[in-house]
C-alpha cells in the first residue's frame, strides 16, 4: 500500500534521471470558500499512462484544466518537461495536447479544417502530412471534408483525439475520451491510445469512470476525493491491498466512505 | 509573437466565411442598405435645399465613415463571438497561443472583413450617387485610420465585456456604436450638442474626423493638428482595450470562468 505522500519514491522520471514528463506539486484550488482541489502533488513519468479516479467533483477535471493552463492554482507548481507552466505558458503547452468528452472540435469546421487550425496554433511540423497520416490513422479520410458538427459521437472522438495528437504531444491529456462511446469503439480508441503512448517518450493523464478500462490501459492510478489523493498505486493490486475485489468495489468505497481508506 | 499562430486565427475566420453565405452577407449587405438608404435622403435634401449646399459629401460621407468604424468593431467581436458560440474556448485556450497573438488575429481578421465592406461602400457612394473621395483629398487616410483604430479599441472592449459577462451580454455589445454615434458628431457639429456633451465628444476620436471632414466640405483646409490628436487618442484606446481584455482573460483563468465558460455557468 502505498500512499500519496510517497509519489517522489514512485516517480519513473527518477530511473533515468530526467525531469518528469509532468510534475504537479501541492497544488490548491479554492471556489469561494469551496475546496476543489488542495495539497495535490503528483508527476506522470515517461512511457507511463496514470489514471486519475474518482468520484463526480472530487477535482478531477479541475487538476486537468490547471494543467491545462486555463485555471490558475491557488498555490503550486505545475512543470511540463521541465517548464513551469506559470512562467513559460506557451512553451509548456506546446508539449502538451489533450482531448475531453466536454470539449469537442468546432462543429462548424470540418475535420480537416479544425487539424488545420489547431496544428498551426500547437505549431505542428509537415502539418500537412501530418494530418493526411492522422486522418487515416484515426480512419477519419472520408470525413476529411465533413463539418465535425454532425459527426456521431464515437467520430467526434477520434477527431478531437486526430487533434491531441497534431503535435506529438510529450503529455496527453484524457479526460473520459471514451465516455458515450459503444464498447467496440471504446476499445479501438484505448488500442490507439495505448500505441501512441508506447512510442517515444510520451505520457498520459487519463480519467475514466470505467473501472475496467483503467485496469486495462494504467500502469499507475491515483484516487481523488474531495480534492486531495487518497490512494495511489498498480490498478491490478491496489484492490486487494485495500481487501476490495476489483477496482471498481475500491472506486466505491473511496467514493462513500473516503475517510476509512485514508493512510 | 507567433505569426503561425496568428495566421491559424486569420484562416480559421476565412474557413468560416467562405463556408457561410450567411456570414459573409452582412458584411457587405448592411452596409449596402445603409448607402443606398442615406444615398437617397441626400438626393432629396439637395433637391430641397435653397442653398445649392451639397449634402452628398457631408451626410453620405459621414455614413459611410461611420459605417466602416463600426464594421471594423463589429469584425473584431463577431470574430471573438465564434469561439463563443462554438463553446471553443477551452480547445483554444489550452494552446499554446497568446492573448496578444489571438488579438492580432481578430484585428487582422476585422481588417480584411472591414476593408470589403469599404470597398463595397466606396463603390456604391461613388458610382450611384456621385460621392467624390477627392474632396476629402490626402486627409481620407487619416479619417480612416483614426475611425480603425477606435473600431478596434471600441470591438475589443466588448470582447471583454463578453467574456466578463457571458455569452449573453452579447446584446450589449452590438449596440455600442449606434449608443456613440450621438457624442461622436457624426451628422452635426459637435457644437450642436449641450456643453456637458460636447466634453464628451472631446474624449471619442471620430469626433475629430467628422469635425475635419465638415471643416473640408465647407471649403476649409485639412485640420492636421485635431487629426493627431484623434489619432493619439485613438491609439491609446488600443491599448486601454487589450490592457482591458488581457485583464478580463486573468481574472477568467484565476475565477475558472474559461474553463467552464457557457451562458448557464456566468452569472
Amino acid at each position: 500500500m502505498r500512499s500519496v505522500f510517497a509519489v517522489n519514491e514512485t516517480q519513473h522520471s527518477d530511473d533515468h534521471h530526467t525531469p518528469a514528463v509532468l510534475s504537479a506539486t501541492k497544488l490548491r484550488k479554492l471556489y469561494g470558500e469551496t475546496i476543489a482541489v488542495e495539497d495535490v502533488s503528483f508527476t506522470v513519468g515517461r512511457n507511463e499512462i496514470v489514471g486519475l479516479l474518482g468520484p463526480n467533483g472530487a477535482g478531477k477535471t479541475t487538476t486537468i484544466n490547471m494543467i491545462l493552463g486555463v485555471l490558475q492554482p491557488g498555490s503550486g507548481t505545475i512543470s511540463i518537461e521541465g517548464v513551469d507552466i506559470a512562467t513559460r505558458r506557451s512553451e509548456a503547452l506546446q508539449r502538451t495536447n489533450f482531448a475531453a468528452a466536454y470539449a469537442p472540435l468546432p462543429g462548424n469546421l470540418t475535420v480537416y479544417q479544425n487539424l488545420r487550425f489547431f496544428g498551426l496554433l500547437y505549431g505542428a511540423g509537415d502539418l500537412q502530412e501530418r494530418i493526411q497520416r492522422l486522418l487515416k490513422e484515426f480512419d477519419l479520410e472520408r470525413l476529411r471534408n465533413v463539418k465535425c458538427g454532425v459527426l456521431s459521437s464515437g467520430e467526434q472522438t477520434r477527431a478531437t483525439l486526430a487533434k491531441a495528437m497534431l503535435n506529438d504531444p510529450q503529455l496527453l491529456l484524457l479526460d473520459e475520451p471514451t465516455a458515450s462511446l459503444d464498447p467496440a469503439t471504446a476499445r479501438e480508441i484505448r488500442v490507439k491510445i495505448r500505441a501512441f503512448a508506447s512510442r517515444g517518450e510520451v505520457g498520459v493523464l487519463w480519467t475514466s469512470q470505467n473501472m475496467y478500462e483503467v485496469e486495462e490501459v494504467c500502469n499507475r492510478v491515483l484516487f481523488l476525493s474531495r480534492g486531495k489523493i487518497l490512494l495511489e498505486g498498480d490498478p491490478k493490486t491496489l484492490p486487494r491491498e485495500h481487501g476490495k475485489e476489483t477496482l471498481e468495489e475500491l472506486f466505491i468505497a473511496v467514493a462513500r466512505e473516503p475517510l476509512s481508506l485514508k493512510v | 509573437m507567433s505569426i503561425r499562430r496568428i495566421s491559424a486565427i486569420v484562416l480559421r475566420q476565412f474557413y468560416l466565411l467562405r463556408g457561410s453565405p450567411a456570414r459573409l452577407l452582412p458584411i457587405i449587405a448592411w452596409v449596402a442598405i445603409d448607402i443606398v438608404l442615406w444615398g437617397f435622403i441626400t438626393r432629396y435634401l439637395n433637391a430641397i435645399a435653397s442653398s445649392g449646399f451639397n449634402f452628398v459629401s457631408l451626410l453620405l460621407g459621414a455614413v459611410l465613415f461611420w459605417d466602416f468604424c463600426s464594421r471594423i468593431m463589429h469584425g473584431v467581436t463577431t470574430a471573438f463571438l465564434e469561439d463563443v458560440w462554438s463553446r471553443n474556448f477551452l480547445n483554444i485556450f489550452a494552446t499554446p497561443l497568446s492573448i496578444p497573438e489571438y488579438l492580432a488575429g481578430l484585428v487582422i481578421t476585422s481588417f480584411a472583413t472591414g476593408l470589403m465592406a469599404l470597398v463595397v461602400m466606396l463603390v456604391l457612394a461613388a458610382t450611384v450617387f456621385g460621392l467624390s473621395f477627392f474632396v476629402y483629398g490626402a486627409a481620407l487616410i487619416p479619417f480612416l485610420l483614426v475611425l480603425f483604430l477606435f473600431g478596434i479599441a471600441i470591438g475589443i472592449v466588448g470582447c471583454a465585456i463578453v467574456l466578463r459577462f457571458g455569452p449573453a451580454s452579447e446584446w450589449l455589445v452590438w449596440p455600442i456604436p449606434a449608443l456613440l454615434s450621438p457624442l461622436a458628431g457624426v451628422f452635426y457639429p459637435v457644437e450642436t450638442l449641450p456643453h456637458w456633451m460636447q466634453y464628451l465628444s472631446r474624449l471619442l476620436p471620430p469626433s475629430y474626423v467628422f469635425e475635419g471632414m465638415r471643416t473640408i466640405v465647407s471649403g476649409g483646409g485639412a485640420p492636421g493638428s485635431t487629426l493627431v490628436w484623434g489619432g493619439c487618442l485613438a491609439a491609446l484606446y488600443v491599448l486601454l482595450a487589450c490592457w482591458l481584455f488581457t485583464r478580463t482573460y486573468r481574472l477568467a483563468v484565476r475565477t475558472g470562468l474559461i474553463a467552464r465558460y457557457s451562458a448557464e455557468s456566468v452569472g
